[in-house]
């Protein structure tokens, strides 16, 4: 029994003798391959290995199977479309020139734009925002029009208040980014991303608005022109008109937006659309009946021009380019680069740099914190030198006030002697009064005495006489 | 404001003849603006510019990290395969090591970074071992914040900053230990943090449950939040979605790079003597789970979260730290002087 338990044994550790060779013949080759595809990728990348070790550069590896971040890309578009996407465009262009009509044909709504008059005295911008939506995107759109833009007599200070108005929305976004407790992710981002810049159909030349206007802008904004109300000119004359254009913007180094031409998908498509730059376009709301459908078109008694047949005009082209194919491009040039721009210019402005004097890395709170101790020193200065300049004026007031006291202590003395005097030269004048009433008085008694005496004198005479007349008798 | 219905799905023929294969379908319709090719232009740049993803993984040694990560990605990716003469060894203090990798599957470039902590949880002492991963973790914020707040920066700033922290549970059926408690409590609020149960075929199905139960217990009780965080849900949509994958955590996963053949097909699986657990099969583990939810849906939402919640609490953080001295960058209006903060 024991013997053939051994056999059993035997047989049993030789069958798994046999599976665990297999098994290890079958990691070999496993590993093998492994150590292969290892070497082909060291030999591939670069001769030190261990110096890309210290590196801790990526290397670059292959997957032995399925992984799945390839619903990477989808995630992201996933998320992106739950929040929506946020697109502003500036309109820049004369009274009149159709830029509200654009707008409408492009996006296939009416946004009530009321129509402005000639009058205005300063060149104004009207933003306005509207939510819309295409299958399940969600667009929230902010179309920002100018508003008496070349109607002044004097039209020097037009552009500021354009540029102006593009470096608000710059502001409050760096603004936003600077501060403590942000939302970047919820901020309504109301950065310009596309200028369209309407070019008045002329068939010269650009004005020299234009021309000013547009190299202010260049560096700001991403500026394309486009030639509106393009069925005044022929086709010859558009011909002629764009290369004039073109030439005139490169001669005076005006930089307009370039369609992106590295990406091999869409670089085809944009180098030929860069050559039709600035777009001559057309814009009209109402339709008219072409065939059996109707189209979006303008009637004229002559014929119908229509506004997406590439033949009459260069619509569609705008369409496409400025949504379809690099609305994206263009917020991140906005983002990336204009806006990079103006924060660098702007913290540089109030003294941020990256490296100090000694050119060793400086950041943004050490210049911060130095500028407010200098700003509080300055501060605690300015407070010293008021209050001592208060002193100052509170001892001048005062001995002021006690040189007045003095005077008026000196005048009312003066006031008292001359009362003084006075008083006693009226007494004097009432004692001589007096006197005078009294010599009068006693004279005045003296006579009266004198006359009643004269009077008893006489008095007795006449009785004397009388006694003696009768005596007579 | 005022909202434009339109519905592409109206086919007008229409007279054009110029244009790209792609959209000629899409202009056959009278009212097409256009606006959703956003979303294929986006995709197009992002697949253009590739993507980042940083993964950091903590545990004990012998929990088996390494395989799992190689089994996640299916590559030699951790840092064991990477060094030609790597050696097991217990290290004396926690250091952190990563190694980078730019996988390409159908078109998508990643550049994926595993962040080894090893010597973790190792020692007899293991007080205070979670501080270098903590300091790690801020190093790479603070690198982060410096790029963004300089004068000069980079169109894009290379993000180092860990979005995702895999926490190693050692199958011992009880509950959590004190170490573990320590460190997802203090780890959960700076980064996300996904607990698996590792070397989970020593447990049966039964002993799983159990143990899920007590450390969804324990971690209720210490208030400790892992990914998905309950607070970040966004809508009811999520919150549905999203407490199906909390009433899972932790996973309880398997790890493995060989294959082996059964009823037929190449599997990857361990063999033992009483049979093969294969990986990917739901049914014995919870890898696919795992990796789905990390990989195949929730990778951008990981990053998401780690960009606008974690990164900008340190970005509070610190800047107003700076603010004890009385700093802010709020106000710009410092060189009129109007402004006295």
């Amino acid at each position: 029994m024991i013997s053939r338990v051994h056999s059993n044994h035997y047989s049993c550790v030789n069958f798994f003798l046999t599976l665990s060779l297999v098994r290890t013949l079958f990691s070999i080759y496993i590993i093998n391959n492994e150590v292969y595809k290892l070497l082909i990728s060291f030999r591939m990348t670069s001769p030190d290995v261990v110096r890309q070790m210290q590196d801790k550069n990526a290397r670059p590896l292959s997957l032995s199977g399925h992984v799945g971040f390839d619903s990477l890309p989808d995630q992201l578009v996933n998320k992106s479309t739950s929040q929506g996407f946020c697109f502003n465009i500036l309109c820049i262009g004369e009274t009149g020139i159709g830029k509200s009509t654009l707008m409408d044909t492009l996006f296939n709504t009416n946004f009530e734009n009321f129509e402005s008059s000639h009058f205005e005295p300063k060149v104004k911008l009207r933003a306005q925002t509207y939510d819309l939506q295409e299958s399940n995107v969600r667009l929230k759109l902010t179309i920002v029009n100018t508003v008496g833009f070349g109607d002044q007599m004097n039209k020097q200070e037009s552009y500021q208040h354009v540029v102006d108005y593009i470096d608000t929305q710059f502001e409050s976004y760096l603004q936003e980014e600077l501060k403590i407790k942000r939302s970047l992710h919820n901020y309504h981002d109301s950065r310009i991303h596309a200028c369209l810049y309407f070019i008045a159909p002329s068939g010269h030349s650009l004005k020299s608005l234009d021309l000013v206007t547009m190299k202010k802008l260049d560096s700001k904004v991403n500026i394309i022109p486009v030639i509106a109300k393009a069925d005044t000119i022929s086709k010859s004359e558009l011909h002629k008109f764009k290369i004039k254009i073109m030439s005139e913007l490169v001669s005076n180094g005006v930089q307009i937006y370039q369609f992106p031409i590295d990406d091999e998908t869409v670089s085809k498509i944009n180098t030929a659309m860069n050559g039709h730059l600035p777009f001559a376009v057309v814009g009209s709301t109402e339709e008219v009946k072409i065939g059996n459908k109707m189209v979006k078109a303008r009637q004229y008694p002559w014929g119908v021009v229509q506004v997406e047949n590439e033949n009459h005009c260069d619509f569609v082209k705008l369409r496409e380019m400025l949504i379809c194919v690099n609305m994206e491009d263009l917020r991140e040039q906005t983002h990336t680069r204009h806006y990079e721009l103006y924060r660098r210019c702007k913290l540089e402005e109030m003294g941020f740099k990256d490296t100090d004097a000694e050119s060793k890395p400086v950041s943004l709170q050490q210049t911060y914190e130095a500028k407010r101790q200098e700003f509080l020193g300055e501060l605690q200065k300015r407070e010293e030198e008021m209050r001592q300049m208060f002193v100052q004026r509170v001892k001048e007031k005062e001995m002021e006030l006690k040189e007045a006291e003095r005077e008026l202590q000196a005048k009312f003395e003066q006031l008292k002697r001359l009362h003084h005097d006075e008083t006693s030269k009226l007494d004097e004048k009432r004692r001589m009064l007096e006197d005078e009433i009294n010599t009068f008085n006693k004279k005045k008694a003296a006579t009266e005495l004198l006359q009643a005496q004269a009077f008893n004198t006489n008095a007795n005479i006449k009785k004397d006489k009388d006694r003696k007349n009768s005596g007579f008798m | 404001m005022e909202e434009n219905d339109t519905d592409p799905t109206e086919q007008v023929p229409c007279t054009n003849d110029s244009g790209p294969e792609d959209h000629t379908q899409d202009h056959a319709t009278l009212n097409y603006v256009g606006i959703e090719a956003v979303l294929d232009q986006m995709r197009r740049k992002a697949m253009k510019t590739g993507f980042e993803f940083n993964i950091m993984v903590v545990g004990q040694s012998g929990l088996g990290k390494s395989t799992l990560m190689n089994t996640l990605f299916k590559s030699k990716v951790s840092r064991k395969s990477c060094t030609p003469n790597y050696e097991e060894k217990i290290q004396k203090t926690v250091h952190l090591q990563s190694v980078s990798h730019v996988i390409e599957e159908k078109g998508v470039k990643m550049k994926l970074t595993v962040i080894d902590t090893p010597g973790f949880g190792d020692q007899i002492d293991n007080d205070n071992c979670w501080e270098p991963i903590v300091k790690y973790i801020n190093e790479q914020y603070e690198k982060f914040l410096r790029e963004e707040l300089s004068i000069n920066r980079k169109r894009r700033i290379p993000d180092t900053r860990v979005h995702c922290c895999v926490y190693f549970l050692p199958p011992t059926g009880h509950c959590l230990r004190p170490i573990d408690i320590e460190f997802l409590k203090r780890l959960g609020e700076i980064v996300s943090i996904v607990p698996v149960i590792a070397k989970a075929d020593t447990l049966t199905i039964e002993e799983r449950q159990e143990f899920r139960k007590k450390i969804q217990h324990d971690l209720q009780a210490n208030e400790i939040r892992v990914y998905p965080q309950r607070e970040y849900d966004e809508d009811a949509e999520d919150r549905i979605l999203n407490d199906k994958i909390r009433e899972k955590i932790p996973f309880a996963v398997v790890g493995t790079d060989r294959e082996h053949q059964v009823n037929g097909n190449k599997v990857l699986g361990r063999k033992t003597k009483w049979g093969i657990i294969e990986v990917e099969n739901v049914a014995h583990c919870e890898f696919t789970n795992f990796r789905d939810l990390l990989i195949r849906s929730h990778l951008q939402d990981l990053k998401d979260v780690t960009h606008n919640i974690h990164y900008e609490t340190y970005r509070v953080r610190r800047l107003n730290d700076s603010n004890v001295n009385g700093l802010g960058l709020s106000s710009l209006s410092i060189t009129t002087g109007e402004n006295v903060l």
